[in-house]
């Protein structure tokens, strides 16, 4: 027992080892896809309750000390893992998805009989292993070797078609990806490591690991520019192009990496930059946040114009996915304890919400073989279960009740009345207005409009593991509306917003 | 007998060199477990010496006879070329198991005896240069290691090998010469030849520095070692070498002999001329704006750093590509050294094993192609991941480390090199150290595609994996670019190194 509390403090590393044993487990069980499908869900559904423990300790106890240092090549640039807040809210949304998605992916990868599964789903559970990495590192070297860790297992997820589109696309993919990490993100770890003075340090510190740095004002405002721009993950303009290229990977990536993990450990990865390596005071002082401000605003309204004049389904919802990224760092780079909150948030609820909408364009493609929106009159009729969580999941990018990113936007909102920025407002108001110009027609057509002729109007959905899984997804994005207070919770402590609910 | 381990690490591999092609005679399946044994043995051995000198903190000193050293010739460990020469033997040992099959098919039967009894006097070429306290001594080895390399590239199947002979042949006697020249302009000023007795004048008299002679003695130096490690521009002789080689060849040669005499260039700037040398070293000679040695080497390696994997990007042979690669890799070692600090010097020596371990498993990847297809075509590479899972592993991990992937060992010196470059105020070379990781991402991802991600139709050239016996020397290599960049000692000892050699931290 004692030991077996011992084990758990260093819950992390665990976590990161668990998911590993089920990438072995995945391998040796290739030739019995139940056997090799049922050791990926009990893999994620294991690991979701380990970081639910991870929760629950950290819960009870925000001061205690869940980690450790795993591996220590150079003093201060060890892989070590710590529970915090932030932390914690990523890791729950990653694990927690990753159950839902691993029962979509059953379905879909089934129902498509989709070649080399194993590699599927060994690389997924590589990805999650990364996730939960980033998520608990506990300084800037270890995000960083976790997030190239991440980039490198999801390119066979990008190429899995092994088409002349995936392999362009993986190629764009990885050339954004590793491009901009190595030429952006490495000089800004570096020059951080030389700023933090001289007890050269990267580990995230509450408050800013450089709020007493002596380094010039010029020194930190470049560190900061290149480190935003070195997490290209998190799709800010004009970073953003890999992104919709990326869409060539089958259904669930898209709906799990493409949407929650790879994309949110980019935001995750500001979010970390903003609050526990600058901290708040410092980027206030240098008024350097404020370029973030720009590209945040400018991403989100461009994002959702493109996203309104695509014709297939999964580009305009990754155009989307990036218009909605921006509202993260949007509300981080404003600096006010509510817009960080709201920012911070975002991430969960926008995980639930457009985790939803991937999975019900997935569903429509396995159930009718339709990709493009104007080919989805009438389908509401057809897959009326598919269609209400597409519309649930609508109502939530719009930023309507019932649906989870409302909170979050409520938030936004209410820190950009705090930070003075009228302008931000505007930008708000149009983009959920843009939003609902890009999704309320889907779902008007879907329901509203007749079958084309010479098609069946019979109902016809999609396996039942993606249709149980998108279900869920929805039921989530309208618990979360009215039950936020486990994630609002943390991220107003990673914020240091003093709470209340609207 | 552990007196006496310096010598008998040179001595046990030259001496079954010699006595192989005899042994031979009588019956020729004893003379690779000969080899191997030798060089295992010498392997120990320098495991055995490194570990003594760091633990003990004192380098280890031989003199040959008892004649004390400035009279007769000495060997000296310390912990840099402690750890050139656990490099050099652990690689010979690596290829000598490696060989095993591909000799039997690249090279003609005849030649096999004489092939294992070169290889090794090459291996004790090297150990020597690395070893010996004594600058004539080093000559005389580097003469071993030379002639040696020579045949070894020559003994090829293919006619280009003795072109690529050839051409190494005149190419490294003119470097060769220069350092010889090197080495009688400074006898002549200094009257000795022991490297401790020079560095001794030196210290004691800083006015020798602006001496001719020894400027001149200098730029020999730098100019014919820069020849013999193919420092960029003068790295003609060097692809068609590796490329045209037998695959044991290039792969005992790629992971060592140009590093060793980058091995020498670090000797000559801390144990025989100091480090003054290049501090100030050719300050009076530069009157009308002739730039400093220490400013052309590292332009040369900067564009060494640059220019080498940019061009092996459009190669479409594998052993050629790696081989500019190489040339890319040996500007981060003299980086290392010219940067001057303690952490530039550490990611130059760190690099020394990174790289003989990473170039070493890829060559070991490009010989497995040749056993497999007889040639060593990139395009070859198709679908190598789906028949040999276990060499794609290796070509994918050694890839990783030459890009410089965090936890791998390439990384490090990397890292290491930056942090050097920042504190020597050349904070150019950071760019052009990240822009030659991505360029290295551009040309491993390539590989990696075709090895991992041919299309489906494309039936793979290499139809089955290799031999365990030349399985498990490419995984070794391919596990110590990850125990390097996971494990602390290795970056310990190259620090311990670089401390040792006495620059400002």
């Amino acid at each position: 027992m004692i030991l077996a509390l011992d084990l758990l403090q260093h819950g992390p590393a665990l976590s990161i080892g668990l998911c590993l044993i089920g990438v072995f487990g995945i391998i040796a069980a290739r030739r019995a896809p139940n056997v090799r499908e049922g050791i990926s869900l009990l893999t994620a559904v294991t690991n979701f309750a380990l970081v639910l423990w991870m929760y629950g300790r950290f819960h009870a106890d925000p001061d205690t000390r869940i980690g450790g240092t795993l591996i220590d090549v150079v003093p201060g640039l060890e892989i070590a893992f710590k529970v915090d807040a932030l932390g914690i809210l990523f890791a729950l949304v990653a694990s927690g998805l990753w159950i839902l998605n691993t029962l979509y992916s059953i379905g879909y990868m089934r129902a498509h009989d989709e070649h080399k599964q194993t590699r599927f789903y060994a690389c997924f559970a590589i990805a999650i292993a990364a996730c939960m990495g980033a998520a608990f590192s506990a300084n800037l070297f270890s995000m960083f070797a976790f997030y190239e860790l991440l980039t490198i297992c999801t390119y066979p997820l990008v190429i899995h078609a092994e088409t002349d589109d995936a392999r362009a696309g993986a190629k764009r993919y990885v050339t954004y990806l590793l491009g901009a990490s190595v030429c952006f993100l490495l000089p800004a770890i570096f020059l951080i490591w030389y700023a933090s003075g001289p007890e050269n340090s990267l580990a995230f510190t509450e408050g800013g690991l450089l709020a007493d740095s002596t380094a010039s004002a010029a020194t930190l405002c470049v560190a900061f520019v290149l480190g935003v721009a070195g997490l290209a993950k998190c799709g800010v303009m004009p970073f953003h192009s890999w992104l919709p290229a990326a869409m060539v990977a089958p259904t669930p990536v898209s709906a799990l990496l493409h949407a929650v993990a790879v994309v949110k450990m980019g935001v995750f990865g500001v979010c970390r930059m903003v609050f526990h390596v600058f901290g708040v005071d410092l980027l206030a002082r240098l008024g350097i946040a404020n370029v973030l401000v720009f590209a945040a605003c400018f991403t989100i309204i461009v994002g959702s114009l493109v996203a309104l004049v695509q014709d297939n389904l999964k580009r305009r919802l990754a155009y989307s996915t990036i218009s909605q990224l921006s509202y993260v760092l949007l509300g981080v780079a404003l600096l006010t304890p509510a817009a960080g909150m709201a920012g911070v948030l975002h991430i969960a609820m926008h995980a639930v919400s457009k985790i939803t909408l991937f999975f019900a364009a997935g569903a429509i493609y396995v159930a009718l073989h339709k990709t493009k929106v104007s080919q989805l009159d009438g389908v509401g009729r057809r897959m009326p279960i598919t269609m209400t969580a597409f519309a649930i999941g609508s109502l939530s990018m719009i930023g309507l009740p019932p649906a989870a990113a409302a909170v979050s936007k409520w938030y936004l909102v209410e820190g950009a009345v705090d930070s003075g920025h009228w302008v931000v407002l505007a930008v708000i108001v149009v983009s959920a207005l843009l939003n609902a110009g890009y999704f309320l027609p889907i779902v008007w057509r879907a329901f509203f409009k007749p079958v084309p002729e010479g098609e069946s109007d019979g109902r016809k959905e999609a396996p039942w593991p993606c249709v149980v899984a998108l279900s869920a997804t929805a039921a989530l994005t309208i618990l979360l509306f009215f039950w936020p207070d486990v994630f609002a919770g943390l991220a107003a402590q990673v914020s240091g917003h003093d709470g209340g609910t609207p | 007998m552990a007196a006496h381990l310096p010598v008998l690490i040179v001595m046990v591999p030259l001496f079954a060199g010699l006595f192989s092609p005899m042994l031979g005679r009588l019956k020729l399946g004893i003379v690779w477990p000969l080899m191997v044994c030798a060089l295992g043995f010498s392997t120990f051995g320098t495991i055995h010496m490194l570990a003594e000198v760091y633990r003990t903190g004192q380098p280890i000193t031989y003199e040959f006879g008892m004649w004390p050293m400035p009279t007769g010739i000495g060997y000296r460990v310390d912990l840099l070329n402690g750890i050139v020469l656990v490099m050099i033997a652990a690689a010979g040992l690596l290829s000598a198991i490696w060989m095993l099959r591909p000799v039997a098919r690249e090279l003609p039967d005849a030649g096999r005896k004489s092939y294992y009894a070169i290889f090794q006097l090459c291996c004790a070429g090297f150990l020597g240069i690395t070893i010996t306290a004594d600058i004539f001594n080093l000559y005389v080895f580097l003469e071993i290691a030379s002639i040696t390399s020579y045949v070894l590239i020559g003994m090829g199947r293919r006619r280009q090998a003795l072109y690529a002979g050839y051409s190494y042949l005149i190419v490294g006697s003119i470097g060769a010469t220069f350092i010889l020249l090197g080495i009688g302009h400074l006898y002549m000023r200094m009257g000795s030849l022991a490297m401790s007795d020079i560095l001794a004048q030196f210290q004691a008299n800083p006015e020798l520095y602006q001496l001719s002679d020894v400027k001149v003695a200098f730029a020999f130096f730098t100019a014919g070692l820069a020849i013999k490690m193919a420092l960029f521009p003068l790295h003609g002789w060097q692809p068609g070498a590796y490329t045209h080689a037998p695959s044991p060849s290039s792969l005992f040669i790629a992971s060592t002999s140009t590093k060793v005499s980058a091995y020498a260039f670090y000797r000559l700037c801390f144990s025989v001329f100091g480090t003054g040398v290049l501090l100030h070293g050719i300050e009076g000679l530069r009157p009308r704006g002739i730039p400093e040695i220490r400013e052309v080497v590292l332009a040369m390696s900067c564009a060494a750093i640059v220019l080498g994997p940019l061009i092996a990007i459009r190669q479409g042979d594998l052993k050629r590509l790696l081989a500019y690669s190489s040339v890319g890799q040996i500007g981060y070692i003299m980086l290392g050294v010219v940067l001057l600090n303690e952490d530039g010097l550490t990611g130059g020596i760190i690099h020394f094993w990174n790289h003989a371990a990473a170039k070493g498993a890829l060559f070991c990847v490009a010989g497995a192609l040749v056993y497999r297809t007889g040639a060593s075509r990139v395009a070859d590479l198709a679908g190598l991941g789906r028949t040999s899972p276990w060499t794609g592993g290796v070509i994918t991990v050694a890839g990783c480390s030459m890009i410089g992937v965090p936890l791998t060992a390439g990384f490090w010196s990397k890292w290491y090199l930056a942090a050097g470059a920042l504190e020597a105020d050349d904070v150019f070379v950071v760019p052009v150290l990240l822009a030659s990781s991505a360029l290295t991402a551009i040309y491993v991802w390539r590989l990696l595609q075709l090895v991992w991600f041919a299309p489906k139709d494309v039936q793979p050239p290499v139809d089955q994996e290799v031999p365990w016996s030349m399985r498990l020397p490419s995984m070794v290599l391919a596990g110590a670019c990850l125990v390097f960049g996971l494990t602390p000692w290795s970056i310990d000892l190259a620090r311990s190194a670089a401390r040792a050699l006495g620059v400002a931290s």
